[in-house]
């Protein structure tokens, strides 16, 4: 168990810059979910840090030594694969001893530490079986028993519950931050998933194009995105951005409507609403019109365009509404402390 | 998941089995059989006549020194070359999969020895070491070392293993390659995180995960060394100094074709086909019980 430092962490390949310098102290069992869309970096980050891709530049501390140039295997680390790369000829209990084996082990602590994890991980019964026998979640369990037995000081998950369907998904989920808290160890983990991100992080990083847009607590990300992109990455559906012209503390939309904020802003900025801070409001500002309807049950959303702004607008109404029920035209108005105003130029929040 | 293909009737499957069924008909269990046929006769020098012998054809040879000595020949040269080239051929591929560019040149380069006939290799290797005229041997000379494979047995064996083996390597290179990159990256990436280096990488993860390919090589290999080695052995020695490479397949050839003893030469064609089938049961039933799939 140990802290986790990445110090304006760089990776080139030749001169196509991938991670353009991300710093971050992870405290000693903190869980940090590092999440963007496919291809913002999100994986090589993790791979730096576990010593699968060289660092170009900065410094990588785990606990108190650097270690950017030390073997994966020298840098006391366990990681979790997308495809759980289980070696496919070896048993489940094997799989997991594999690590203590090479490091040469007596074969009773070795039994005695994968029976612990097998007990932890409810694997006991299929300790004899191969890989190949097993459904997608005992695999992923197997994958994160192997690294439970090592005794690490930071587990790293490469996005490990993408391959399983919704359900397992959401159950495998839990298990992983259970267990996590029970171990206390310090987490690092991958995913696109935004509702992972938010369930399971202590603090979040939101990257994109291998910038960090914005680190914080889940919460703190939701209510107070740092950038356009944080805003709208994190948040479903997604919020609403609209252009228009800070006016001390109201921004009008192009259509010449006046929303109030709750900051001074001047020249052009971009205003974001999240769909369920709108609330329906015969005397509101906005106005839609209703284009469909979507009931969820808990909540319906209602998609839609305003008169003279370009794009489209979601809004989601707590409880059920059909569409015929529904009137062409709906108002709305939004509290000005739950509005988001971003400058046009930087894309950050103002 | 097991696809099949249920026919109702009996001519149709017949027939779709019937090309493979004459083409093994025709080029194997007739000659084989005229073989077994012949190894009971002793034809005469003209061809005239044949007289039945029973299996007096395949005592005279059992209890031949020079047929004995054959066998032992065939497996020195059967083994080494199966090593030789399986072991070159192996350590390319692991040095080809680590390479990230220019992979696709290298591999190509490594192919074109494949290209070439077994008897051109051969020729090829005559010549660099022909005791008089030849590139290698020359050099040899100049060290202070008498290359002289013509006169001396070892040195005519070491000759042919190596032109054999040579021919082989691109064969078994491009099947360890492509059995080394079925294997997914990550899980190579996951032993290095548990703390494997290098070569424990290959003895306890690659090694396991290739055996599918390695036995496959092996039984393939075996039959070359023992069958397709001859123009080689022709080009290069002839089967000699003294018998030194005279394998198996050669001296079916030099008593049959160049001894005229055609029932001789049949029955050792018998016993070379007993021996071949018996290596290949022996290689299924009892190192594939070992191979990871």
């Amino acid at each position: 168990m140990a802290t986790l430092s990445l110090r304006n962490l760089q990776k080139s390949y030749g001169r196509t810059a991938v991670i353009h310098g991300v710093s971050i102290d992870v405290a000693d069992g903190e869980f940090i979910v590092i999440v963007g869309p496919s291809g913002c970096g999100k994986s090589t980050l993790l791979r730096m840090v576990a010593g699968l891709e060289a660092i170009t530049a900065g410094d990588l501390f785990i606990g108190a030594d650097r270690v950017n140039d030390r073997e994966p295997m020298d840098r006391n680390i366990a990681m979790v694969f997308q495809n759980y790369a289980l070696y496919p000829h070896m048993s489940v209990a094997e799989n997991m001893g594999y690590a203590l084996r090479i490091a040469g082990k007596p074969k009773a602590e070795i039994a005695a530490r994968v029976a612990e994890a097998a007990r932890m991980l409810q694997l006991e019964p299929y300790l004899a079986r191969k890989p190949r026998e097993l459904s997608g979640g005992q695999r992923q369990r197997v994958a994160m028993g192997r690294a439970i037995v090592r005794d690490p000081s930071v587990f790293l998950f490469d996005e490990p519950l993408s391959n399983l369907d919704a359900k397992l998904r959401v159950q495998m989920r839990l298990e992983i931050k259970g267990l996590q808290r029970k171990l206390g160890v310090t987490a690092l983990y991958v995913t696109h998933d935004q509702v992972e991100a938010m369930t399971l992080a202590d603090r979040m990083i939101v990257m994109n194009a291998g910038v960090a847009e914005q680190i914080g607590t889940p919460l703190e990300v939701y209510e107070r995105p740092a950038t356009v992109f944080a805003a709208q990455f994190i948040g479903s559906p997604a919020m609403n951005m609209l252009d228009g012209t800070g006016e001390g503390r109201q921004v009008r939309l192009a259509n010449g409507v006046a929303v109030p904020v709750a900051v001074e802003a001047q020249g052009p900025v971009k205003l974001g609403l999240r769909p369920e801070h709108l609330t329906r409001d015969e005397t509101g500002p906005l106005t839609m019109q209703l284009r469909m309807a979507e009931p969820l049950g808990a909540n319906t959303l209602v998609h839609g365009t305003m008169e003279g702004v370009p794009g489209d607008v979601v809004a989601s109404l707590p409880g059920v509404h059909r569409e015929d029920d529904l009137p062409s035209v709906i108002r709305f108005s939004i509290p000005p402390e739950a509005t988001h105003v971003f400058d046009a130029a930087t894309e950050r929040r103002i | 998941m097991d696809k099949r293909v249920t026919f109702k009737g009996l001519w149709l499957p017949l027939l779709l089995v019937a090309p493979q069924a004459v083409v093994t008909a025709v080029f194997f269990f007739y000659p084989a059989g005229q073989a077994i046929w012949q190894s009971l006769f002793i034809p005469d020098p003209f061809g005239l006549s044949m007289q039945f012998v029973g299996l007096g054809n395949f005592e005279y040879l059992l209890g031949n020194s020079y047929y004995r000595a054959s066998f032992v020949t065939t497996a020195i040269f059967s083994v080494s070359v199966t090593l030789l080239s399986m072991g070159i051929a192996l350590y390319l591929a692991v040095l080809a999969d680590r390479l990230i560019k220019g992979s696709g040149t290298y591999r190509t380069l490594l192919i074109w020895p494949y290209a070439v006939a077994p008897a051109v290799a051969g020729v090829l290797w005559m010549f660099m070491f022909n005791t008089r005229i030849g590139v290698v041997s020359w050099y040899l000379g100049q060290l202070g070392y008498d290359w002289n494979h013509v006169l001396n047995g070892g040195e005519a064996m070491g000759l042919v293993v190596v032109a054999s083996a040579w021919g082989r390597i691109s064969y078994n290179f491009l099947f360890f390659l492509a059995g080394l990159q079925a294997i997914p990256k990550s899980v190579i990436e996951a032993a290095a995180i548990d703390g494997a280096r290098f070569w424990t990488r290959f003895r306890t993860i690659v090694w396991p995960l290739l055996s599918p390919t390695t036995f496959f090589l092996l039984v393939v290999n075996v039959v070359y060394a023992f069958f397709e080695t001859f123009g080689v052995i022709h080009t290069i020695t002839a089967g000699g100094p003294q018998q030194s490479t005279t394998i198996l397949v050669y001296k079916v050839y030099a008593d049959g074709f160049v001894g005229q003893d055609l029932g001789s030469s049949a029955a050792q064609s018998v016993i070379l086909l007993l021996v071949v089938g018996l290596l290949t049961v022996i290689q299924f039933k009892y190192i594939e019980r070992k191979v990871h799939y």
